[in-house]
Parts: C-alpha cells; structure tokens; sequence
C-alpha cells in the first residue's frame, strides 16, 4: 500500500480539508469573504462529490480504518450533500461575524461525518466522532453577541464530552472482551450465547454515546437548548448530517460488531443484547419527544423535541436489523435530515424577517411568503408523515419492516407505540401550520428594545433580501425533494437497498 | 377512462394556484364538471364489467416493495365516484360567493376530491391509504381557514379523529402487507389469512376506517366538524368524506378477513344501531340547524354500518345505495342551512329563525329543504327510502331485533326532521308577520342549479334504484365475506 494509493482513496476527504483551509484563507484575506466563502466552499463539496463518485467500489484499508463499499460511498455523497445545503443557510446569517471561519468549522464537521460514515473500526469512528464534536461545539457556540449562542454550545460540550467518555470506555470493555477493534472481527470472536456481564456494561456504555448523538432520551437533554440556541444554520448541521451519520455508524457497529448478541426485544421473550436497549431507548424518545413537543411555544424547541422522537421511529429499523431494517433505517433518517434543513432554513428566513422564531413569529406567514409557508406545511407535514411526502413512505417502510421482524410479531408494540406517537405528533404540527395559514399578524406596536432593531433591519433591508435569496432557493430545492421522494421513493430507496450487502 | 378523474382534478388544483384569483371558480366548476362527466360516461358504457374488481391501470411503483399504481373499477367504486362528482359540482356551486383567498379554497377542496376518486378507485393497499390520508390536511385547512363557529376547535378535532383512525387503519395494512406478502388488493383477497391475526387485525383496520364513517361511539367528530365547516366543507364531508370510511372498510377490512368479520359483525350491528337512535335522540334536541344536520349525518351513516353487518347481499347493497343517498341528501341539507339560510340570516339558531317567516322569504330555500327533509325522512320516492328498506329487508334476514330498534329510530329521524323544518321554515309568527322583514339577497342561480342537480340525483335513484342496485349488486355479490 502506497502513500498514493491511499490518497487515492481518501481523496474526498482530502478534498475537503483543503476546501476548508482554502476558505479559511479567503476569509481572512479577502474583503469579500461573505460573498466569496461560500462559493469556494460549495465548488469544494462538489469536486469532493465528484471524487467518491470516481472511488472503485469496494477497499479495505488497516483492517477496517477505511473501508470503501458502495453503502459508504453513497452516505459520503449524502453527508457532502447535507454540508453544501448548510452553506447557503451560513452565508444568509447575518449573525456570523466570520464567515470563512464558520464555513471553514463546517467543513471540517463534514470531514469528520465522512470518516465516521467510511470505517469500520472502533478507534477511527471515536477519531471521527470527536473530529466532527468537536467542529459542532465550536458551530454551536459560534455566535458571540448572542448569550443563547454560547449557552448552547457549553451544553452540547459537556453532554457530549460525557458520552464520549462513556463510549471509549465502553470500546474498552468490548476490545479487553474480543481482542481487536476492527467491527468484522469483533463480529466474529463475539460468540452468539448468553451475553456475559462484562461485555454487557460494555455494549451500554458504547450505545449511550451514540443515542447522546441522535438525541435518543434520556440522552436528549442538550438538544432543545442547542436547537433553540445555537446559529440556525449550526443547528441544521447538528440535526441532520451529525444525525444521518450517527445511524449509518450505529447500525454498523451493532449489526456487524454485536451482530451476535443482538438479544431479543421481542415483548413476552426480551433476551439481553443491545436490542432490548435501543428498543427502551426507542420507546422513551418517542413518548417524551411527542409529548413535551405538545408544550413548546418555540419553534425550534418543538423541532428538538419532535426530533427525539424521530430518532425514536429511525432506531425500529436497526432493532428490526437485517439487510431491510437498515435500508429503512438509513432511509427513513436521509429523508429526515433533507426534511429538517429545510425546516431550519425557513425557520431562518422568518427569524431574519420578524426578528424571532417563536410560534407567534409565524402568525400570517402564508400571507407573507405563501411560498415559504407552502415549502414549510411540506416539511411539516412530512414530518408527521402524511402522503404523499417522502415521510409517510418513509414511516410505512420503516414500521412494516418493524412489524415482519422478530417471532410472532413480537415488535407490535413498538409498532404500535410509535403509530400512537406519530398520531400524538400531528397535532403539534398542524398548530404550527395553523399559526402560519389562520392566525393574523398581530398588530401591535413592536417592544421598545425592538424599534432600534427594527430600524436598523429597515436601513440594510436590501442586503438581507439579496442574501436570503440563497435560503430561499435552498428552501424550494429541499422541498422539491422532500415532495420527490415522496412520490418516486425508489431512487433512493433503491439504491440504498442495492448498496447494502 | 376512468382514471382520468383523479388527474383532472389534481390538474384542476395545481392549475388553480397559478392563475389569477378571478377564474378560481370557475376553473374549480369545470373541474368538478369533467370529473362527473367521466364518471357518467363510464356509467353509460355498457361494455364495462362492473362486477369484479378490474383493473384500469397498473404502473409500478416501488418494485422494491411490492407498491403498484394500481386502479380498478367495479360497481361499488363507479357509484361513489358519481357521488363524488354530483357532491364536488354543487359543492363548487354552493361556495359561488367565496371571494376571499378564493384560489386556496378552492384549491383545498379539489384535494379532498380528487384523493377521495383516489380511495374509490385504489387497487392498491399502499395508494388506497396514501389517498385517503391525503385528503385529511386539506380538510382541516378548508376548516380552520374559512369555516364558522368555533372553527380551529372543530377542524382539529375532526383532523385528530381522522389520524387517529389512519393509525389505526396504518397497522392493520402493516399487518396485511407483512403476512400477506402484497399489495394488491385483488390478490389478497385471494389469501388466506389465519384466523388469529384476523380476530385482532379486522376490528382495528375497521375500525380505524369507521372513524371517519362516524361510528358511534367515535361519531363526536362529525357534529362539531360539521358545524365549523364553510357550506362546501360540509357538503364534502357528509357528501364524500364519510363515504370514505365506508367505503374502505368494505372493500379493505371485509373483504380480505372475511372471518374475522364474521367474528365481529355482531358487534359491528350493535354500534350501528346504537348510532342510529342515540344520533336522531340528540338531533331532536339540538338548536343549531347545522347541529341537527349533524347528528342526522351520523344516523344515516349508521344504516350503512348496519347494512354491512348483515352480511348478505341485500344489506351491503343496500349499505352501497346509502353512501349514495346520504352523499346526495346530507349535501343538500347542508346547502340549505349553511348557504341558503346562514348566508342571509346569519344565524342558524332554530329559535332565532323562527321568527323570520323565512318561507316567504325564500320560498325556494323552503321548497329544496322540504324536498331534502322528505327524502332524509326515508319517504318513498326519494334515494333515502330504497336504500334503507334495502338495508332493513337484509338486516331482517340476520338480526331481527336491530330492525324492530331502527324502527323506532326512523320515528325520530321523522321527528327531528319535522321539528327541524318546521321550527326553520314554517313558524309563522302572525306577530312579526305583520312587520316588514328586512330585505333578503334572492337565492341565486349557481345556489338553483347545485340544488336542481341534488334534488334530482336524489329523485332518479329513489325512483328508479335499480339504476344503481344493477351495477352495486354483482359487484357485492362477487365479495367473499358472503360465502
């Protein structure tokens, strides 16, 4: 094995780490660096899109420390493509003072979901879990005139700081357990029987850092403060490419890693192994994401909350496991994460516009902007799940793979359970649609401290349209998509079914 | 041809959003216009085998998973989609006066229509459950927008029941599809399903579908929804809507587990009939016009639950006829009270309106809802009388009693009606009388012509069923829960 030969294969990443060094430089020598960043950062992703496109099929590098295979591949592509729809959404923030430093942390955030998404090996996914924490960190706590900002970051930090602490303890135990780090052949040496003990607190321990990593309660509760807190487009980032790369690891590592000690989380045989645990963890997020959702005033508070619950549904598949459960799986959270940018990025416009992202902010926004009001019932509405958005194919997959699997049925009641959440999430979905389509504006005069605010936007009114352009578009793109797959599924679903061995 | 329905009025949507506000109705007339107009030349044809269920078109769709576009047609579609487009016309003509936010409104309600061709014509589990949840959010915006009394209340309550049904009715095709191993509605209903999953999956799937066909005890829905409705609203959701349900759970819970059918249609008979007297007893003490209206929807829709309980061909033919009657009665009666006379008086207070002498004042608002009372009252001549003693000779056959107690029920249907009529139209207060009533708005052309075409669909089939029975009994005939 060459040097060459490797930086073949990790050219993508490779790619994106010069982008970002690149953009940094820009930012701080160029006078235009908030038009310029941006654009060297999206030509960037795209070349590093074009490279794994160019990478041969199937490599195996140091025993699993960079694996190329077609499902890798296909989630570098989803994750680049997650990073270049967070650009736009940066470049319209008026907030960020630095935009080739910020654009420049994301993508070195993109770098780490690529390393994430392409191993198979313990210590390089804790590399790579860390790499992309720590650009999230900095993401969140970005904006320094805002105290929310900062708030938001500190408590990303020390959860996530916690969990990571758990999870390299429990890499501990398994590798004292199997001797080795690499996934397939912890596979192998884990013999299937009864799970012992040690191994036990060490599939715990591994499992909480990532259920802190998808908002799984009750590893949730940085997540409506970070939402709620950190630059919208920091938020997006953490809600949707952090996520989608967390399951693509999380299922590896339990389907491939502790394929043997899958346990049982059927109702009347549960048996020790991780599934009973993700199944707990399942079920606790979707009860309390669905019904502190209920409760939320703000906006982004409520997509923290309905987000628990989506890493509730999106953790059925990889109980379900097998080749389908996975497919639906890493299907279900793509759409989702499409779905959620596009959510964020509306809830950014309005923000920019009406100065808040709180429920009354949106109040006549179909009056306003029936174009973004119609882009965002989209996203709602396929976050309930209603057809013929690609959410309710995804939430039809996802449950009927739930319901085959197991003996007798024996997930009906998480099936059942997450149809009784996705009921319960309706109702606080349309209360924000009912805010954007049948409330009025309210008319009254604006709070004191806002007036100055409100002249100052007046005076830079064409700056901020000229820049919110970019997250329009980005908000019409996503929401085509979101309404493509729900009609034509298969060109994802298939090809995600096609990449998985 | 068929198809052509359901694209015409998607077309008809999209189309509505871009042009300027001023074509809105018109483009939402001729949309509806050409719906109907392909569903009676479906029915003119007589090449056409109503009697099972054929296909009419079958794309795939997700090869992957066993999802077809798949539409089919036989005699019990045909005749809800000519329901559908009779309600959707005068729907369209009954809402002639919406100016404000015209191009949405009337752009939500050819959603509801065109996903409701979408259920009847659905060969398919997967679209049959994508159509029928799609018709839910337009809906709640039709309310919550442009409805009246209490409307963000009722549109959410109605959205909420209809989700929690599609929960429902989600796992039960869930459960179909896994063990079934398809899709398509005419294979599985060549599948044997076990016995076991049959007792659990039918009650849920049909129940979840009976939500929105307002099953008592889950009926409570339909009155508060009614109610916060625009005119057009209403007339969709007791025209068509109800109808759904309906529909679904015959064609999807009956036929394919016919066991578990035959496990549960006692139950099935007893909710109906307790529907049917418990809805006419709350009606007689409603007084709200709209609330009468209401509770009568919820009534008549419990003769066709009745109906397919009885499990015989006369019965569910008869349950068949009813969706059609009641689409087309319970439109007009809403027509009248939410148009007709809310739109003048703006009250639908049974107490106010009887000081209005409103039968000189709008003698032909008094003439339609004489009409549509006598054909809800059941008298013979109109659609309401041949499907329901259709329904009652097949429940004779089955369960006895529930005629001797729908009997009863039909009295209060009589009463309720009457009391209804007479209170809104016929109280001639000799008083006020005398003093000069304020000047009403004449009734209009567009309201004339939603009203002939109503009264007329109800007066051909009660005078001559066999139009419809022909085509809907074969097509019962060839379901397998009766064998």
């Amino acid at each position: 094995m060459s040097y060459l030969e490797l930086l073949k294969l990790a050219a993508p990443e490779a790619i994106v780490v010069v982008t970002a060094l690149a953009v940094l430089t820009v930012g701080l020598t160029s006078t235009r660096a908030k038009a310029l960043c941006p654009i060297v950062a999206a030509i960037g992703t795209a070349v590093a899109i074009g490279a794994v496109l160019t990478l041969r099929s199937h490599a195996n590098l140091f025993g699993g420390m960079l694996v190329i295979s077609p499902l890798n591949s296909l989630f570098k592509i989803i994750c680049l493509v997650l990073a270049l729809v967070t650009v736009p959404l940066a470049s319209s923030e008026k907030s960020l003072r630095n935009p080739g430093e910020y654009i420049a942390v994301l993508l070195l955030g993109a770098v780490g979901l690529m390393l994430l998404v392409g191993s198979e090996e313990f210590l390089m996914i804790f590399i790579g879990l860390e790499l992309l924490g720590l650009s999230l960190y900095v993401l969140a706590a970005f904006d320094k005139s805002d105290v929310r900002s900062a708030e938001a970051g500190l408590k990303y930090f020390l959860f996530g700081s916690t969990a990571s602490a758990f999870t390299l303890f429990g890499i501990s135990f398994v590798y004292g357990m199997a001797g080795t780090t690499a996934l397939a052949a912890i596979g192998q040496k884990l013999a299937a029987g009864p799970v012992q003990p040690l191994l036990a607190v060490g599939i715990v321990m591994t499992l909480i850092g990532f259920a802190f990593k998808i908002a799984a309660a009750p590893f949730h509760l940085w997540a409506p403060d970070a939402y709620q807190g950190a630059p919208i487009p920091s938020a997006a980032f953490i809600a949707s490419g952090s996520k989608v790369a967390s399951f693509v690891v999380l299922g590896k590592i339990v389907l491939i890693g502790f394929g043997p000690v899958h346990g049982s989380a059927d109702w009347h045989a549960m048996l020790a192994g991780w599934s009973p645990v993700l199944a707990v963890l399942a079920a606790l997020s979707i009860l309390l994401g669905n019904f502190v959702a209920l409760a939320q005033a703000n906006v982004r508070r409520l997509l923290a909350y309905s987000a628990v619950a989506h890493g509730g549904y999106t953790l059925l598949g990889i109980i379900a496991g097998g080749r389908d459960g996975f497919s639906a799986t890493l299907f279900y959270t793509s759409v989702y994460a499409v779905t959620l940018i596009g959510a964020f990025a509306v809830v950014g416009v309005v923000r920019r516009e009406s100065g808040g992202d709180d429920l009354q902010n949106f109040a006549g926004l179909a009056a306003r902007s029936p174009f973004l009001a119609a882009s965002m019932s989209i996203f709602l509405l396929s976050l309930a799940g209603l057809p013929p958005l690609a959410g309710f194919f995804g939430k039809f997959y996802l449950f009927s793979v739930a319901f085959r699997a197991g003996g007798n049925h024996g997930l009906l009641w998480l099936v059942a359970l997450a149809l009784f959440g996705s009921f319960v999430s309706l109702y606080y979905y349309l209360i924000v649609l009912k805010v954007i389509f049948v409330d009025q504006r309210s008319s009254s005069t604006p709070q004191p401290g806002q007036s100055n605010a409100g002249a100052a936007r007046t005076s830079d009114f064409n700056v901020s349209t000229s820049l919110d352009l970019f997250s329009r578009i980005t908000v019409t793109l996503l929401a085509a998509a979101v309404l493509f797959l729900g009609l034509m599924p298969q060109t994802l679903a298939a090809r995600i079914l096609a990449s998985l061995p | 041809m068929i198809a052509w329905t359901i694209y015409v009025t998607f077309a008809g949507a999209i189309v509505l959003l871009v042009l300027p506000r001023v074509f809105a109705r018109w483009i939402a007339l001729l949309t509806t216009l050409a719906g109907f107009a392909i569903g009676v030349a479906t029915f003119c044809q007589h090449d056409v085998d109503l009697a099972h269920f054929n296909t009419v078109v079958r794309v795939p769709w997700v090869p992957a998973l066993g999802m077809n576009y798949h539409l089919a047609l036989d005699g019990i579609s045909l005749t809800l989609v000519l329901v559908t487009g009779i309600a959707a016309i005068s729907a369209v003509l009954f809402s002639w006066d919406v100016t404000d936010r015209a191009n949405e409104f009337f752009f939500w309600l050819l959603l509801v229509v065109g996903g409701s061709y979408g259920v009847f014509l659905s060969a398919d589990l997967f679209l049959l459950f994508l159509f029928y949840e799609l018709v839910i959010v337009p809906k709640y915006f039709l309310i919550a927008i442009f409805g009246s009394t209490n409307k963000e209340y009722g549109a959410m309550k109605l959205t909420l029941y209809s989700f929690f049904g599609g929960a429902l009715v989600f796992l039960g095709i869930i459960a179909i599809y896994v063990t079934g191993g398809s899709l398509d509605l005419n294979q599985l209903a060549q599948f044997q399903f076990t016995p076991q999953l049959q007792s659990w999956a039918f009650p849920i799937l049909f129940l979840g579908f009976a939500v929105l066909a307002g099953i008592w005890p889950l009926h409570t829905w339909a009155p508060t929804g009614h109610v916060a409705a625009p005119t057009a609203g209403s007339m969709l959701l007791a025209g068509i809507v109800m109808k759904l349900g309906a529909y679904a759970g015959l064609r999807v819970a009956m036929n394919l587990f016919p066991q578990g059918f035959q496990m549960w249609r006692t139950t099935i008979a007893v909710l109906a009939v307790v529907g049917i007297v418990y809805a006419a007893a709350v009606a007689l003490r409603q007084r709200d016009l709209k609330f009468v209206i209401g509770y009568s929807s919820v009534s008549h829709m419990g003769f066709v639950l009745l109906g397919f309980a009885t499990a015989n061909v006369f019965g569910v033919s008869g349950a068949v006829l009813q969706m059609f009657s009641h689409g087309v009665i319970g439109a007009l009666l809403f027509a009248v009270a939410g148009r007709m006379i809310y739109r003048r008086t703006r009250t639908r207070e049974l107490d106010a309106l009887s000081g209005m002498n409103l039968s000189r004042a709008l003698p032909f608002a008094a003439f339609t809802f004489v009409v549509a009372s006598a054909a809800s009252m059941g008298i013979p001549g109109f659609s309401g009388f041949a499907a329901e003693i259709t329904i009652l000779i097949g429940a004779w056959k089955s369960y006895p009693l529930a005629v001797w107690i729908t009997g009863t029920g039909m009295v209060l249907v009589a009463a309720f009606t009457l009391r209804a009529l007479k209170r809104s139209f016929f109280d001639i207060d000799l008083v006020t009388a005398s003093v000069a009533q304020p000047e009403m708005e004449p009734i209009t052309i567009p309201e004339k012509l939603g009203a002939g075409l109503l009264m007329f669909a109800t007066l051909a089939v009660g005078l001559y069923p066999k139009l419809l029975l022909d085509r809907i009994q074969p097509a019962v005939e060839a379901m397998r829960f009766l064998k």
